[in-house]
């Protein structure tokens, strides 16, 4: 097997979940994207790993680390969302202008 | 070898293709089951690539757990379910595309002349080494990102909890 279809898979990966914060109205969709970009870096770190072979697995650890953190990271984001929708009463990102002028 | 070549290109057409769903539907409960889609072709291409213990922690945190966060987030910003032509941002559909295909092109460019070697697939892993290795070698960032857990779950809850028990207490 050759690494290059997993990595044009992963960089696809990657661009659809950019385009899914660019083009999203929902914040839960948004992060929902973000998801998408977090395991496209996942599929790249067990790619690498596959093809290194280190005694040391760093690729599968720090894989281990990134779907921990996007745990936390999804947590406190839909936290925020619910305050959020809880003063403002939408979840759309266009209504969320405070900080515009 | 040669299966294992089909194999992979049906696993990673079959992610794209439900990471697609995920971005474009009109629905935001079909968006979330794409994901979980797209998340269990993850787990079966780690499971591919001989990391079987990654591809579990997939399918146990995201499939298990963040899925149905993202279920109860959905519920209780009451989206409108079922079709919804207002989820999307109409005008920025044209930027979003040039951004994200000039970015597949660049990743692709410098992937293609950069990496040309093969999978390894003479020599695999064990869940056994894993451990070993996490617990040995990387303990002290495994014990960070435990507290970063910690702190993200202590910051989740004070966040999203009414006021009302602090009010309460005042009174007293």
């Amino acid at each position: 097997m050759s690494v290059q279809p997993f990595l044009i898979a992963a960089a696809g990966l990657f661009s659809i979940g950019i385009y899914g914060i660019l083009v999203r109205r929902n914040v839960v969709m948004v992060l929902l994207s973000i998801e998408l970009i977090l395991n496209a870096v996942n599929i790249n770190f067990v790619v690498f790993d596959a093809m290194l072979r280190d005694a040391m697995l760093q690729g599968q650890i720090f894989t281990i680390f990134i779907i921990t953190i996007a745990a936390a990271e999804v947590g406190i984001g839909l936290a925020i969302v619910l305050m959020l929708f809880r003063n403002r009463k939408t979840a759309n990102i266009n209504e969320f202008d405070l900080m515009k002028w | 070898m040669e299966a294992l070549d089909i194999i992979s290109y049906f696993l990673l057409l079959g992610l794209l293709l439900a990471a697609v769903k995920v971005v474009t539907t009109s629905n935001v409960i079909h968006a979330a089951i794409s994901l979980v889609f797209t998340l269990a072709l993850t787990a079966g291409t780690f499971l591919l690539l001989s990391a079987e213990f990654v591809a579990l922690v997939i399918v146990l945190v995201y499939i298990g757990a963040v899925i149905v966060l993202f279920l109860f987030g959905i519920m209780i910003t009451r989206a409108p379910l079922g079709q919804n032509a207002e989820l999307d941002n109409e005008k920025n559909k044209g930027l979003a595309l040039g951004v994200s295909l000039s970015i597949f092109g660049i990743f692709s460019y410098v992937m293609l002349n950069t990496f040309d070697s093969q999978i390894n697939t003479t020599s695999g892993t064990s869940t056994e080494l894993l451990g070993e290795i996490l617990l040995s070698r990387f303990v002290f960032p495994f014990e960070v990102v435990s507290f970063v857990l910690l702190a993200a779950l202590i910051g989740g809850i004070t966040l999203a909890r009414q006021d009302n028990a602090l009010m309460d207490e005042n009174q007293i």
